[in-house]
């Protein structure tokens, strides 16, 4: 079959800068380890309050890990525990959160956290909080009347 | 077939389509008004009357204008194009096309009342636990089932058209239904899936609970073809349609249907680019899942190319001189080419955003954010939606022996123009809140006093502004199809069909090798879910009972 010299260019030109684009995320998420949300661990979503960490939510020092904080939030219709928390700038923490019910979200704004929650698996995501200031939490996925009702907030202040 | 080219399409065939449309511009009339009421209410000056649910009104905006506007619109173009270009259907394909008409009109309405009485406020991804009314699921499969029976029409016509030319390639826009037909059916498995063996039981009563993931895969498995299943319509008007309304030929008879089959190839095994940011599947295969959604920017390029190639050769072919002086003698005052390309032209930032939200970590950022909510406003409510009005100016009149007079034509430009100014306003302002973090699919809130919120209202002013300038696009609309189709002066409109440019080469038979085709298409998909979607039920948790929390 026979493709137009300037279609032959114009598809090499496209075909190049997509396998350069797909190099970076790949290096990104391969190399560098920046990989969306992706926990495997799943958990009784009817059991979440007697369940280790959710059955005390909230920000917890932790020693020999990765990460110097876990933050613990357990998600329902239609709101957060804890329902708002205070974080040190400059730590390095784990968020880790699931539902109890139906399915939400967890997106703190102007961050890049920003997670799905699913009855019957536990949710994670590693970050440092460089900025101090008010973030807000918000349910980004519809979980019914109240949706809009449903939010938290992380307070960062200078440790 | 050069003679058929010339024919209208069989009356008989005609009235099928038309039914089809009667529904779609319906729809467009319900789900725009809903449209206009959500950005009111977002705007926080406005509260819906007699205990109307924003959520409702939200559930019945995305399901008459995402699942019925569209199917039926492009199955009753298709049904037209297949009759225009292999000839009139025989009997028997127009009596199974009008059952799968009638099928999709009855589970419309079952969905619709479920709807309307407050048991589905389930929003159009109806993903569980959320739990709707049984009658709804079953609504639903019914839609999908009829536009199968529409869909076996088109088949049918295809397979006696090569019957009857052995050896011939088929008609390039019969060709191009058939591709969407089958893309359609291969992804509405996964949706008639999750819907028949998990929802529908588990609504009965008959089980108590579900596998939420394995609900969602299966929905995310329909749910990116399904926006192939709306562009390809779009593509072909733009390839096979265009050229013949601007006076030019097809560039290439060969790339379109290599573009088409490449669409096929990579529209399905990719829903996981919908799922980047959920627990319980495995980021390599996430992965993988990005690398082949990619793909289609490749035949995505090759339709740009295309198009483009085609206006520059016939600008060329009357004279144009310079760089772009072809861009001048493209006749911009027809309403059949300009509409339709305004939608071209929102398709670049469409595309752009596109690459952004299936970006493996970009789309973190803007993931359930208002900015996903303004890109398909660009690609399906402007790229599309504004094609298929193009499609109605000519395709609507030439069914109903009507013609689309001089100042239809002008009012169909002032609709595309409001069409582009309402949605740079509210697109524009959906893309920019979205970046600030505001939520898609909620309702006016200011989240107890917080800053970040505050920040989002003006924006959501904006959309409310430009809501309402598509508003009153949509009620030109109305009045030109309306018109189009019962007061119109009689007469003969044309159904444009292009034809290849004398310089393309032959088409090799090879496009028309399904077994081939399919072969390739089942294999990637079975690479892509296999090994993730057997992982998802070894390890899958308790299931969850349903949930009514609207």
């Amino acid at each position: 079959m026979h493709i137009h010299k300037y279609e032959k260019i114009w598809l090499i030109f496209g075909l190049t800068t997509l396998l350069i684009f797909l190099s970076v995320l790949g290096v990104s998420a391969f190399y560098l380890g920046n990989q969306p949300p992706s926990c495997l661990a799943t958990i009784n979503p009817e059991k979440v309050d007697t369940t280790k960490p959710f059955n005390k939510p909230g920000l917890k020092k932790v020693k020999g890990k990765a990460w110097d904080y876990e933050l613990v939030f357990v998600a329902s219709a239609f709101n957060y525990n804890p329902g708002e928390i205070e974080v040190p700038k400059g730590a390095k923490v784990k968020v880790i959160a699931t539902t109890k019910d139906v399915i939400h979200g967890f997106e703190v704004a102007g961050t890049n956290i920003n997670m799905m929650l699913e009855p019957g698996f536990i949710s994670e995501f590693e970050t440092t909080f460089d900025k101090t200031g008010e973030f807000l939490i918000v349910c980004n996925e519809y979980c019914g009347a109240g949706h809009h009702m449903m939010t938290s907030k992380i307070k960062v202040v200078e440790s | 077939m050069k003679t058929a080219a010339l024919k209208t399409v069989d009356r008989r065939d005609g009235k099928l389509a038309m039914a089809h449309f009667y529904v779609a511009f319906i729809a467009l009339a319900l789900g725009g008004l809903a449209g206009l009421l959500q950005t009111l209410v977002r705007s926080g000056k406005f509260e819906l009357p007699a205990g109307i649910g924003y959520y409702q009104i939200l559930t019945v905006h995305g399901v008459v204008l995402g699942l019925v506007l569209t199917t039926f619109f492009i199955m009753g173009f298709q049904l037209a194009a297949v009759s225009k270009t292999s000839g009139t259907l025989t009997n028997r394909q127009r009596l199974i096309g009008w059952i799968g008409f009638w099928l999709m009109t009855a589970g419309t309405l079952m969905a619709a009342a479920m709807i309307l009485l407050n048991k589905a406020s389930v929003l159009y991804t109806f993903y569980a636990p959320l739990q709707a009314h049984a009658l709804f699921y079953i609504g639903l499969t019914l839609v999908i089932v009829g536009s199968w029976l529409d869909g076996a029409a088109i088949i049918m016509a295809y397979a006696r058209w090569r019957k009857a030319n052995p050896g011939k390639p088929s008609p390039l826009l019969t060709f191009m239904s058939l591709v969407n037909t089958i893309l359609w059916i291969v992804a509405t498995i996964g949706v008639a899936s999750t819907v028949l063996i998990q929802l529908l039981p588990w609504s009965l009563g008959l089980v108590d609970r579900v596998d939420v993931l394995v609900s969602r895969t299966l929905f995310w498995y329909f749910g990116h073809p399904l926006v192939y299943f709306w562009l390809l319509p779009a593509y072909m008007a733009w390839y096979v349609v265009i050229p013949k309304v601007i006076g030019g030929k097809i560039f290439s008879d060969s790339l379109a249907r290599m573009s088409f089959i490449l669409f096929l190839l990579f529209s399905i095994p990719v829903g996981f680019h919908h799922q980047l940011t959920e627990p319980g599947i495995d980021p390599a295969w996430k992965f993988l899942q990005v690398i082949l959604t990619f793909l289609v920017i490749i035949p995505s390029l090759m339709t740009a190319f295309s198009l483009f190639a085609t206006f520059e050769s016939y600008g060329r072919s009357k004279g144009a001189t310079g760089l772009f002086g072809w861009v001048k003698v493209l006749p911009w005052e027809d309403a059949r080419f300009t509409v339709p390309f305004i939608g071209m032209l929102s398709f670049i930032p469409a595309g752009a955003g596109g690459i952004i939200n299936a970006s493996h970590q970009l789309n973190q950022v803007v993931h359930n954010t208002i900015w996903i909510t303004g890109h398909f406003h660009l690609t399906l409510a402007t790229a599309v939606i504004l094609t298929f009005f193009g499609i109605t100016y000519w395709l609507v009149p030439h069914l109903t022996g009507r013609t689309l007079t001089k100042a239809l034509n002008k009012l169909a430009i002032i609709q595309a123009v409001f069409w582009a100014v309402g949605m740079t306003f509210m697109s524009g302002a959906m893309h920019a809140a979205g970046l600030l973090g505001a939520p898609r699919r909620s309702s006016y809130s200011e989240y107890g006093g917080a800053a970040q919120a505050a920040e989002w209202i003006p924006y959501q002013v904006a959309q409310a502004i430009g809501g309402s300038i598509l508003f009153l696009g949509i009620i030109l609309m109305l009045y030109i199809f309306i018109n189009l189709a019962f007061f119109a002066p009689k007469g003969e409109e044309e159904f444009p069909v292009g034809e290849t440019s004398e310089k393309a080469e032959k088409t090799p038979m090879v496009f028309e090798n399904w077994k081939l085709w399919l072969g390739i298409t089942v294999l990637l998909i079975l690479f892509a879910y296999t090994i993730p979607f057997i992982d998802m039920i070894e390890n899958a948790p308790i299931g969850s009972k349903g949930y009514k929390l609207w």
